[in-house]
């Protein structure tokens, strides 16, 4: 018995094609419809100026703490950019761009973040689960969706995202087994910022990437630049297509850099340096983007400043709306609802008992 | 003595066993330079270094199954789960092997470890952020748990976690973390586990609570006081389990009626083992049922509502006159 080494026979790529620089392998690039290149760009820049507005009406206390994503646009949304509406979405919460690319409604997010129970109500034909804040524990909803979906012979595909951190918990590594196991339709996305709250990537896994968790699975893994949408649309491309023909999983990590707090209650200058956030503000992958456009000749800076200015009454009028909304009294009687589908006698009682304590305090204010 | 907020005086008592004792490891997610998302383990590293404070990767299921490991070599891993809403991960290696291997050793090994979590409502969080689920672990066998109200009880509590033989799992409400300072000397100071404290004497009635639901209990019995001249007897359990449930019988016997309070949900929870112990163990005391003056048994709702689900001052004692009325 001979002692030799092992080629493992699943594939593991790195790729960028349009640098920070602004240089573009064009060998690589993607053929994107100019079109397509557009409602991109503006996707991607709402998601930035919404990003920036939920962070000043935090810090105004208009709304609750919550994880912002500046730096992760193209990370997402490059994937996304490739979901049909009969696909399913399965996030973390650092996707921001992705969900108003699938249609999320900003006016529902403002009330979600300002505390509201009734900013989680989906639309009735949504095939994007909600934020799951236990880190890493919906990917194996992704791969239970997969596999239903397969049942069903439908050719759906299902795409998760989750970050660097979330790598280590047990649920990324039992659902990447389940899903090589089952060949199952599904795109796993990891965004890897480099940070998982104050722990850097380095104290997180001992391997040089994490793309290469992928072959100890048994499914082609591919680590590209997470800061450049050509790259990401190009290797979520492949991906899907491979899911889609019945290939099985992918394991993406797209390399990018949270550019802000981990959440508005983190103070990020107790850990991390702020030369290596000017190193990563000047790979910002929006303006990135934009020059890419420009080049093309797809984007003028006039028609810039209309949609800038576009985004900006869209995002006033969704904080109006959502404000006008929040300021209506809202009956704390809400949180007895949608616990069973059937509210069982002893929760019954207990929301009599919240409704008579309201009415006695209403009563007394009336009296007094 | 200085004044100290809760979380200074967490830090102090971890400053100070680490200093003691070399066998006391802290570790857990963001415990390192970023001190805790709270900043209960600010400083530690820089003082001991990275052998004795270990920022880990990103797995509640792994951070006490390897402080098991640890606690069975001779260690003393104290465990921080940065909220206690994602210490479900880490109750399979609680439930299956921390609580049971003096038992299956026949006491021939044991886990001495310790697992912080920050717990409770009130702090306008995410989802995950705001349960309450002592339940869990006081119903485990082989457990303690231990939630302490003040910053002073908070440090001498957590120093005999520390040093128990025996696993202990040690809720902090987050609610109290620094909503007020007390004066924690800097002298040693321990608590026993597994003993209530009367926190207001009185002969009427028996109010039972513990952790971030002391303040409004108290603050409902000085309002019993001044407005139907009810002498409220206040009880702070300190230790969930093992349950100090001689101290509560103790106290029926004088008051005759009780009520629990705790902002976890209602049904199969620590309201329902008090009332339990209490009609085994003083049911001839008892001259009206004992209430429950809990959280429902939702989800904590999101914040907007959060107030309407925390028991609050103006609820107990809404709920004590009626119990003292309807008799
Ligand atoms: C199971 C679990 N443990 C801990 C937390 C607290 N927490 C929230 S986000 C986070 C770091 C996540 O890092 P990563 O997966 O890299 O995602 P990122 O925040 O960088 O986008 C932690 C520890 C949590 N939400 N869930
Ligand atoms: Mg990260």
């Amino acid at each position: 018995m001979p002692r030799k080494s092992i080629t493992p026979d699943t594939d593991l790529e790195q790729m960028s094609i349009l640098d920070a620089d602004g240089a573009l392998d064009t060998d690589l690039e993607p053929d994107i419809a100019a079109e397509t290149l557009l409602e991109l760009h503006h996707t991607m820049l709402l998601a930035r100026r919404f990003d920036e507005r939920l962070l000043n009406l935090q810090r105004q206390g208009r709304i609750g703490t919550f994880p912002p994503c500046k730096g992760h646009e193209a990370a997402h949304l490059g994937a996304a950019a490739h979901l049909r509406p009969t696909d399913w979405m399965v996030p973390s919460f650092r996707e921001l761009a992705a969900l108003l690319w699938r249609g999320a409604s900003l006016e529902q997010m403002l009330v979600f973040n300002n505390g509201f129970n009734e900013g989680g109500a989906l639309p009735p034909d949504a095939r994007t689960l909600p934020m799951a804040v236990p880190v890493g524990s919906q990917m194996l909803h992704a791969v239970g969706l997969a596999w239903a979906a397969q049942y069903r012979r439908t050719d759906e595909v299902v795409m998760t995202f989750f970050g660097d951190g979330a790598t280590s918990e047990g649920d990324f590594h039992e659902a990447m087994n389940f899903a090589a196991v089952y060949q199952v339709p599904l795109v796993f996305v990891c965004q890897n910022n480099h940070w998982a709250i104050s722990i850097p990537l380095h104290k997180q896994t001992r391997t040089p990437t994490l793309a290469q968790k992928a072959l100890a699975y048994g499914m082609p893994g591919m680590q590209v630049d997470g800061n450049d949408l050509l790259s990401v649309y190009v290797a979520a491309g492949e991906a899907m297509a491979r899911a889609r023909g019945g290939g099985g999983p992918t394991l993406i990590e797209c390399v990018t850099y949270r550019l802000i707090m981990h959440t508005t209650a983190d103070d990020p200058t107790k850990y991390r340096s702020e030369e290596e956030v000017k190193a990563w503000l000047a790979r910002d992958p929006l303006p990135r983007f934009q020059n890419y456009l420009k080049n093309k000749g797809v984007l003028a800076d006039a028609d810039l400043s209309a949609i800038e200015a576009d985004i900006e009454n869209r995002i006033q009028a969704a904080v109006t709306r959502a404000e006008a909304r929040m300021a209506q009294p809202h009956d704390p009687l809400l949180m007895f609802e949608h616990l069973h589908a059937e509210r069982p006698a002893e929760l019954e009682r207990q929301r009599r008992e919240l409704a008579d304590e309201l009415d006695v305090a209403a009563k007394g204010a009336t009296d007094g | 003595m200085a004044k100290r907020t809760m979380v200074q005086a967490l830090n102090l008592a971890l400053r100070q066993e680490m200093a003691k004792d070399d066998r006391v490891i802290v570790m857990g997610e963001d415990v390192g330079l970023d001190g805790g998302v709270f900043r209960v383990t600010d400083g530690l590293v820089a003082q001991f270094g990275e052998q004795r404070v270990l920022d880990t990767p990103l797995a509640e299921s792994a951070i006490a199954g390897m402080a098991i490991g640890m606690a069975i070599y001779g260690l003393r891993p104290v465990c921080e789960i940065q909220f206690s809403g994602f210490a479900y991960h880490s109750f399979h290696q609680l439930e299956n092997h921390a609580a049971r291997m003096r038992w299956r050793t026949q006491g021939g090994l044991h886990v001495p470890m310790v697992l912080r979590a920050p717990y409770g409502a009130g702090v306008r969080a995410l989802e995950h952020h705001s349960e309450s689920r002592e339940a869990y672990w006081a119903h485990t066998p082989g457990l303690k748990m231990v939630i302490p109200s003040g910053p002073r009880n908070a440090r001498a509590l957590l120093v005999s976690a520390i040093r128990d033989p025996d696993p202990v799992i040690f809720y902090e409400a987050k609610a109290l973390y620094r909503a007020f300072r007390e004066e924690v000397p800097d002298e040693e100071e321990t608590l026993p586990i597994g003993q209530a404290r009367v926190a207001r004497e009185g002969r009427d009635v028996t109010l039972i609570t513990y952790g971030a639901m002391l303040p409004p209990t108290l603050e409902a019995a000085e309002r019993l006081h001044a407005e139907e001249g009810i002498e409220a007897e206040v009880i702070d359990l300190l230790t969930i389990s093992p349950l100090d449930d001689q101290t509560l019988a103790d106290s029926l016997a004088k008051t005759g009626r009780a009520a629990v309070v705790h902002e976890a949900q209602r049904s199969f929870g620590v309201g329902a083992e008090v009332v339990a112990r209490l009609m085994e163990r003083a049911f001839y005391s008892l001259e009206a049922p004992i209430a429950r003056i809990t959280g429902f048994d939702t989800i904590v709702p999101y914040f907007s509502r959060e107030k309407h689900y925390l028991p609050h001052a103006d609820r107990i004692a809404g709920r004590v006159k009626d119990m003292i009325k309807a008799v």
